[in-house]
């Protein structure tokens, strides 16, 4: 097929804030994403992550600060020229009526239409190699509303690529998918980012961040406590910091990437049960 | 459930073509359809039969048409904003907002010896906005669309404007009274083709106006925030469909009356029919409307012998059952609400 992927562009993140109401829920959060980079936002509930990535497509406007893609704010530029450059896979996503998948991705193409048009042949060749490279061409005509979760997220995917972005913004795409499910959708990820597409992923799972992410941003309460390779941002220190419980971080001998794993209450009391003793005899 | 194929442009035009022939058999079958017989042979000639066809039966079905257009139309916009197939200017309280505006100015054109039939619409136009807005902003949260919280807020108003029009009824003389029910139970009965015209002018600018906003409809089917990373301007969409629907639902309910379930069972049949890509959903629903109201009314004017029922009720009977069905069927789970 004809279609190939564009080459992604940057992403720059500058002094970001943002609030519902009096509180600042994102404050002075500011982080590059290059080029063809795969970058991943983690941090606790609450700390700012999916409001991070509304701001950075531009569904809600920032009180204060910047996103920048390649040359230009995004503040600057109509909802459909942003529609051109930025796609968005939500975590869950819930079709009123029974589309069929296909159709679905065939919604990618909006901003790549005007008024009232009909999609043609390039735009179905991009929805087919979207299908295509999310292995969902087998389900092009079954109705939306009738697909399994893992098939749904992918289909939201493919719906995404099919708007040809720049930038693909995902929030915890793998939120409801079991383990190979997961891993399937991020090595697709991992695939297109070392195509040139630029990829920035909120991230619930740690060890998937470890594993597919050159770079992570770590969120605590809406500004950036650490930012850099996975290896210098995720260690034991910063996590158990941030996230308010034990968490023991080893290197995994075959990926060589980290391990992460929070500690249950038995060996929380028997850590510190062991801390307390050292302490008494130093 | 049978699936659809894409929408094409050849699909298109298959579709509303055959719909437009099978509305123009219909039309002219109902006008057909009475106590007198029409001899076909007979009604180019100046007589009896060319007289009751071209001056009663065809305006009648027409009008229709027409209105059966309007609030299918407005049903279709209505479900895909609200992303429930349940919604219905009915049950939204548009159709009970028109309908206290209308009454409404029947009392004062009473009063104010102002043309009834001058202001009415005006009225009931004033009315569906009314309704509409405050519905609109009742049920929408920091600029987010609410589906739940919008349709409580249209049943709450549809009780609401159903209280005021009792209100003004009780505050009438027995002459007005009559007039005001007589105009709420509605009918499609008339001989006026300016009247016919001034519809098709309504729902032919509605739906224009409608059809160039079908593509952003399919896109909200994803949710308000999707559509927006679409590079749809929602608010924008919304605003144009909520003043549309309006003007539609006005329109259909200054001339006939409150006429329920049209909005649901008609957008909902042709989804069924013909998939739900509001690009061909729109306009079919319009001519599925068309048809379906044009049935009706025939049902309601020769059904029983003597005196005819309002067309009102014949839509009800079909559409409350229907509604009990889908509500049974889907039970909202196959809808993602």
């Amino acid at each position: 097929m004809s279609v190939r992927p564009v080459l992604g562009e940057s992403v720059r993140v500058a002094d970001l804030s943002f609030g519902y109401h009096r509180e600042d829920v994102v404050q002075g959060v500011s982080f590059t994403a290059k080029a063809g980079g795969f970058l991943g936002i983690i941090g606790p509930n609450g700390s700012g992550k999916s409001t991070l990535l509304k701001l950075m497509s531009g569904v809600e406007k920032p009180r204060g600060g910047s996103v920048e893609v390649a040359d230009f704010d995004i503040a600057t530029r109509s909802r459909l020229e942003l529609g051109r450059h930025i796609a968005v896979v939500p975590q869950e996503t819930t079709m009123a009526f029974p589309y069929t998948v296909l159709e679905m991705v065939l919604f990618g193409r909006t901003p790549h239409l005007s008024g009232f048009a009909f999609e043609n042949d390039r735009d179905v060749d991009v929805a087919r190699w979207a299908l295509d490279r999310t292995a969902t061409s087998h389900l092009a005509q079954r109705p939306v509303t009738e697909l399994s979760g893992g098939e749904r997220q992918r289909v939201a995917l493919a719906r995404a690529l099919a708007q040809e972005p720049r930038v693909l913004l995902l929030d915890e795409p793998s939120a409801f998918l079991d383990i190979r499910h997961e891993v399937e959708m991020y090595d697709l990820l991992r695939e297109l980012a070392n195509e040139g597409m630029t990829i920035v992923s909120v991230l619930h799972d740690l060890n998937l961040a470890a594993l597919y992410c050159e770079h992570i941003v770590l969120l605590s309460d809406g500004a950036v406590y650490r930012q850099g390779r996975p290896e210098e941002v995720m260690n034991y220190e910063n996590l158990t910091t941030v996230y308010g419980t034990e968490i023991y971080v080893s290197l995994n001998d075959i990926t060589g990437t980290l391990n992460i794993l929070p500690l249950d209450v038995t060996h929380r009391a028997q850590l510190a049960a062991r801390r307390a003793e050292g302490e008494g005899e130093t | 459930m049978t699936t659809h194929s894409r929408l094409t442009r050849q699909r298109f035009a298959v579709v509303i073509s055959c719909l437009s022939v099978l509305l123009v058999c219909s039309v002219l079958a109902c006008a057909m359809i009475g106590p007198v017989r029409i001899n076909l042979a007979e009604v180019f000639s100046p007589g009896v039969e060319a007289t009751i066809l071209f001056r009663a039966r065809l305006p009648r079905v027409l009008l229709s048409v027409a209105v059966g257009a309007a609030l299918a139309m407005a049903g279709t916009v209505l479900q895909a904003l609200l992303r429930n197939p349940l919604a219905e200017p009915h049950i939204l309280g548009v159709s009970g907002g028109a309908a206290f505006g209308g009454v409404l100015t029947l009392f004062f054109a009473d009063q104010t010896m102002l043309p009834a039939f001058l202001v009415t619409p005006v009225g009931a136009f004033a009315g569906a906005l009314a309704a509409m807005l405050a519905v609109y902003r009742l049920g929408t949260v920091h600029g987010k669309l609410q589906p739940y919280t919008f349709l409580l807020a249209g049943v709450v108003c549809n009780a609401f404007t159903g209280a005021l029009i009792m209100a003004v009824n009780s505050m009438a003389d027995l002459f007005q009274t009559h007039g005001i029910l007589f105009w709420l139970m509605g009918s499609l009965a008339t001989t006026s083709y300016p009247l016919v015209a001034a519809s098709f002018v309504y729902v032919l600018l509605g739906g224009g106006l409608l059809l160039r906003e079908t593509r952003s409809l399919n896109a909200l089917s994803l949710g308000e925030e999707s559509a927006t990373q679409l590079g749809v301007d929602v608010a924008a969409v919304r605003r144009l469909c909520f003043v549309v629907v309006s003007l539609l639902v006005g329109a259909g309910v200054a001339v006939s009356g409150m006429i329920g379930f049209v909005g649901l069972i008609v957008p909902h049949v042709t989804r069924l029919l013909f998939g739900p890509d509001h690009r061909l959903l729109l306009p079919a629903s319009a001519l599925v409307g068309g048809v379906f109201l044009a049935g009706a009314d025939t049902l309601a004017r020769s059904a029983t012998g003597a005196a005819e029922i309002p067309v009102g009720v014949v839509t009800a009977l079909c559409g409350g059952p229907f509604f009990v069905y889908l509500l049974r069927r889907k039970g909202g789970q196959d809808f993602g609400i």
